[in-house]
């Protein structure tokens, strides 16, 4: 038992518990398929179960629970000692930086998903089936391969300010001066630094979303695009009537999943300005507030008001998923 | 010592550790065999093993050490434990992360936290033990070793509600301003002895700024912890304007936040800091002081660009490798002058050592962190400086540097009135969030000491 | 297979009118006007600088670093004076108490059963959703695809206890269940999508054989859904290989992968970023060559003459 569980610095042995887990979960798996497969005439209840149950006892012990639990201790003090009623809720609305922070965060779910697929998915289209298909989308994938933190490192060293007479070290004020202009400060100035954040953000995303959107505009069925050529349909008109309506599915959900991500990342915002500035988000505030404050109580009921900005975009995606079904 | 400084930092470092590491070796045989120690007490690093004859045998025994303490200081801390070890055969797991403040409470309540943590504040001790009681008082050996060894004050800070918790460990002296001496000497300059020298010193620099050359120079952008440099120089300046009583009334929030003399204080930092005559050296305007990143604000005195960085004396290590710092070199650091009287008010701060079991082991370790044996071990592992304790038993000789003698050197002087950073004792509402918050809006926008004071005030937690 | 060759612009192939060699290309021609290549050429140079900037400082001493732009080294160079030095990766690489092998194996360790085992598990749930008619269908998969709002901060501190409380913990098992219980939300929502793309007269033809929904899984669902896999195998194998959170809080010091070793390289202070710019070089490699080397599963018309509509 000792030695499946610690493997100690022993390279060998870490390996060795790789594969042994690797073949235990295949043999469990094999085993679940084997059992569903058995019956004669299953239930498909029984079947569906075969299925989904894995994920579903996995997310039920490692999300649900949890977020039930964070739904408790929205209404419960600083260290879930006492119930408060609403005080937390009443708390994070009063605030006075606060209704700066969900404006940001509402501007942040607004424009970063639909800017961050849109250069993904034009990139995608442009270097389609092009000869250097593969390395120019290895170009934009790069951001990805960054972490968050590195990331903002990066674009602070962009946006970064010194003052007339001194050697320029931000690219984006080296620009403005050679144009003849003054160095600005970036940071600083709302609500441009909000937009300038989002940039990164943006950098970061339009590699997960062309990536997504490739596999999917190369799954649309060629006797399609053949009929449309057929019918004089090209460049611009080709994208906008086929190559649209085609991957629509795919276009929203990758709008969903950056949107999801736009509004659970903080270290962007903590690397670039901590919050400050004006350019906090709900998410920072979670961050903050659980972690720095150690107010558990305030955390969580943030936490839930990010659900809560979340379930349009839910509704949304059961829309949506209701008419493709009416399609299909 | 000088021969150190100017030579390659590694090459040092592990000659260094490896030399001290044979001492102790060669100490410690003789004392499992001698069952003493007391004689051997020639070599480096030796220490007395029998004071952990009490803890038992603890041969082959663990102790888990979190902190945000990471490479390549950590380097430096491992080693000053190697004495520890080699006396009482006690492996010691060290784990540094930047990110500890905000993962030990998520182990504490999880249910397994270290044995022992370093902690960079006494404010996250505080919130250990009021809100988690995760923390177990410092036992009697600790305790005697810190009224031993340590100033009362220091005592305090790791006490929480009556009960003492937490011995010191390292000590911070932040009252400083870097300059260069060899810039000083060729202007004629000499280091001012007094708040107003200082000021006509500045006045006289101003009149020759040229493009983008200032007096002073400052930043406080420190990633999320983005304004902490802005409340140490004003926390320096309440201590000197209002004085050490004052300040400990303001942290205690027996006066408000926002009381008229805290607003003459940050009046009095902003004859500096908000003058754009005297700000921000080789980085830009006033407003520059809030992104300008704390670790290279001090640089433009290197270009000639910034006379005066009022900077901790840990800035001693940010300088770029091949920078001399020492009296006569590229920079030097001299104390912040008072405003009036003999006393020397000095800001200060430090790290702390809490622990969440209490097995024989863990008591021996921390009963050695606590000790002058340990504060010894670690001044002779730090070979390139960047180091100092107000442990009393403490060698100043064993120091690295120069300019560590004069911290330790200012932590024991008599006419010194000590006191901790109040960011870090005030709520972590203010002292982590609202108070940084406040700083760089100060810098940034418009608003006057009263309007910054004032929304401090509000945000101080009720309860 | 004929599939591939749509990607490489291989020299002109015969196939018959099926295939779409020919008449790929053509449309290719079509579409390669001198403003569509303009402006994929400006977004991957904008999008490229940045990365650029960060390599060019990887190799810059510490002082060039924050004193000069790091463009100027172009012109620098071709004066004749450019400074650049490996000390950076020097420090990165040798400069810690622990060999930088060990966090590679580590990193490879953590992320491989972490990228398996939930893309198994979601795989199966997908078809589960899209295929399999069971009570309660639509309401579970809502529920799962909200759950991908929980931030995973609130879940560390449950989960933890749950693993002390086993006596897992600090182990390298209660990373890989964290990892794939966190990537299982999205995973199972980008798949069921692909999942449903395929037409469903594929799926039922193959039922009225008598196939079981095993076999039907293995047999026709999931050679479809190569590209879908290689899609998100990428971004799951980016996400474990580059996680730091779940590292630090889940693992201990002989399961810390290399991003725990970057993080470290700013120092206790945050003074020594210039180092983390060649560290994150170093952890960048390995995500890169998956991407490049996943890249060939994506591949087109794998439905082509398989179904009509």
């Amino acid at each position: 038992m000792e030695w499946l569980l610690h493997a100690g610095d022993d390279p060998g042995h870490k390996i060795m518990l790789m594969f042994i887990a690797i073949v235990l979960f295949v043999a469990l798996m094999g085993l679940i398929l084997f059992v569903v497969d058995r019956p004669r005439n299953p239930s498909r209840w029984f079947v569906g179960f075969g299925f989904v149950g894995a994920a579903l006892v996995l997310l039920t012990l490692g999300l649900l629970y949890p977020a039930v639990r964070t739904i408790g201790n929205s209404f419960m003090n600083r260290n879930s000692t006492e119930y408060v009623g609403l005080d937390n809720y009443v708390r994070a609305f009063t605030e006075p930086q606060f209704l700066i922070v969900l404006g940001n965060t509402a501007l942040w779910v607004l424009v970063a998903p639909l800017v961050a697929t849109f250069f993904g998915l034009a990139y995608a289209y442009l270097v389609d089936k092009s000869r250097f298909e593969s390395v120019a989308k290895g170009l934009v994938f790069l951001p990805m391969a960054i972490s968050m933190v590195g990331a903002s490192i990066i674009w602070k060293f962009v946006y970064e300010f010194k003052p007339v007479g001194v050697e320029q070290t931000g690219l984006l004020n080296q620009f403005i001066v050679w144009l003849g202009g003054e160095p600005q400060q970036f940071l600083i100035s709302a609500p441009l630094n909000t937009f300038l954040i989002m940039v990164v953000f943006i950098w970061i995303q339009a590699g997960f979303a062309m990536t997504l959107l490739s596999a999917s505009i190369k799954a649309i069925p060629d006797d399609i695009t053949e009929a449309a050529r057929l019918d004089g349909v090209s460049g611009l008109g080709m994208f906008w009537r086929i190559t649209i309506p085609s991957i629509r599915p795919a276009l929203v959900v990758v709008l969903t999943t950056i949107a999801m991500t736009t509004l659970k990342t903080f270290d962007i915002v903590r690397t670039m300005t901590a919050g400050q500035f004006d350019t906090s988000i709900v998410a920072l505030e979670f961050y903050d507030q659980q972690f720095r404050q150690g107010e558990s109580g305030l955390s969580a009921a943030l936490a839930v008001l990010l659900f809560v900005i979340v379930i349009p975009v839910i509704v949304y995606n059961v829309r949506q998923m209701r008419i493709s079904e009416e399609v299909r | 010592m000088t021969i150190r400084m100017a030579s390659k930092r590694r090459a040092i470092a592990v000659a260094a550790t490896g030399a001290s590491l044979a001492l102790v070796l060669a100490a410690c045989a003789d004392t499992d065999d001698g069952g003493g120690g007391e004689d051997e007490a020639t070599g480096a690093s030796a220490i007395d093993c029998s004071v952990f004859e009490e803890f038992g045998d603890l041969e082959g025994t663990e102790v888990s050490v979190y902190t945000t303490i990471v490479e390549p200081e950590a380097e430096t801390q491992t080693a000053s434990y190697v004495p520890f070890e080699d006396c009482t055969g006690v492996t010691i797991n060290y784990e540094g992360s930047r990110e500890m403040e905000a993962q030990l409470p998520v182990r504490v309540q999880a249910g397994s936290p270290p044995d022992i943590a370093i902690l960079p504040q006494p404010g996250l001790l505080q919130t250990l033990v009021r809100d988690y009681d995760a923390v177990l008082p410092a036992p009697e050996q600790v305790e005697a070793n810190v009224d031993e060894f340590w100033a009362p004050e220091w005592k305090e800070y790791g006490t929480v509600d009556g009960t003492f918790y937490a011995a010191p460990l390292g000590s911070n002296v932040k009252s400083y301003v870097w300059y260069s001496p060899s810039m000083f000497e060729e202007a004629g300059y000499e280091v001012p002895q007094t708040w107003d020298e200082m000021m006509e010193l500045t006045a006289t620099i101003a009149e020759g700024n040229e493009g983008a050359a200032r007096p002073w120079c400052a930043g406080v952008e420190s990633g999320d912890a983005t304004g902490w440099p802005g409340t140490d120089w004003i926390e320096d300046v309440v201590l000197r304007s209002a004085g050490p009583d004052v300040y400990d009334q303001w942290y205690t929030h027996e006066i408000p936040f926002n009381d008229p003399q805290i607003v003459e204080a940050f009046d009095t930092a902003g004859d500096i800091l908000k003058n754009p005559d005297y700000v921000n050296g080789g980085l830009g305007g006033v407003d520059s002081i809030a992104t300008a990143t704390w670790t290279d604000a001090g640089y433009p005195i290197l270009d000639q660009n910034c006379w005066m960085h009022r900077a901790a004396n840990f800035y001693q290590t940010q300088w770029p490798e091949g920078t001399e710092v020492s009296p006569d070199g590229d920079v030097y650091a001299f104390y912040l002058p008072a405003i009036e009287g003999d006393e020397k008010p000095t800001l200060v701060a430090g790290e702390f050592i809490g622990a969440f079991t209490d097995r024989p082991e863990v008591q021996a370790f921390q009963t050695y962190l606590s000790s002058d044996a340990w504060a010894n071990a670690k001044a002779e592992e730090t070979p390139a400086g960047g180091w100092v304790s107000a442990n009393n038993g403490l060698d100043p000789e064993l120091l690295a540097t120069d300019f560590d003698r004069l911290s330790a050197e200012i932590l024991a002087d008599p006419a010194t009135v000590a006191r901790f950073d109040a960011s870090d004792l005030m709520p972590a509402a203010v002292g982590t969030d609202s108070f940084w918050n406040g700083m760089t809006e100060w810098f940034a926008s418009d608003e006057t000491s009263q309007q910054v004071t004032d929304k401090i005030e509000d945000s101080w937690p009720s309860k | 297979m004929s599939t591939v060759e749509a990607d490489t612009a291989a020299p002109e192939v015969p196939r018959p009118p099926s295939g779409m060699s020919d008449r790929a290309r053509k449309a290719r021609k079509a579409l390669s006007n001198p403003w569509a290549s303009t402006l994929a050429v400006i977004i991957a140079i904008l999008w490229t600088i940045p990365t650029v900037g960060l390599l060019v400082t990887s190799f810059r001493p510490e002082l060039d670093v924050r004193q000069s732009g790091w463009w100027t080294v172009f012109g620098d160079a071709l004066a004749g004076e450019g400074v650049f030095s490996l000390q950076n990766y020097e420090t990165a690489l040798f400069d810690g108490s622990t060999d930088l092998a060990t966090y590679f194996v580590n990193s490879f360790v953590v992320t491989l059963p972490a990228v398996f085992i939930p893309i198994v598990i979601a795989l199966l749930a997908a078809y589960g959703f899209a295929w399999i008619d069971f009570r309660g269908r639509d309401f579970l998969f809502v529920a799962i695809f909200a759950l991908q709002i929980v931030p995973i901060q609130i879940t560390l501190v449950p989960l933890l206890s749950a693993y002390v409380d086993m006596g897992i913990n600090g182990t390298f098992w209660t990373i890989w269940l964290s990892h794939s219980i966190f990537a299982l939300p999205l995973a199972i929502f980008l798949l069921h999508n692909f999942m449903k793309d395929i037409p469903r007269s594929l799926v039922e033809a193959a039922r009225m054989d008598g196939a079981g929904h095993v076999q039907v899984f293995f047999r026709v669902v999931l050679p479809l859904l190569t590209p879908a896999l290689a899609a998100f195998g990428i971004f799951q194998f980016l996400w474990v290989w580059n996680d730091l959170l779940v590292a630090l809080i889940m693992g201990n010091p002989d399961t810390f992968p290399l991003t725990v070793r970057v993080a470290e390289l700013a120092g206790s202070r945050g003074g020594d970023w210039h180092v983390l710019s060649a560290g994150a070089f170093i952890a960048m490699i390995v995500p890169l060559i998956v991407f490049l080397s996943l890249q060939r599963y994506f591949v087109r018309g794998l439905l082509a003459g398989a179904v009509k509509g």
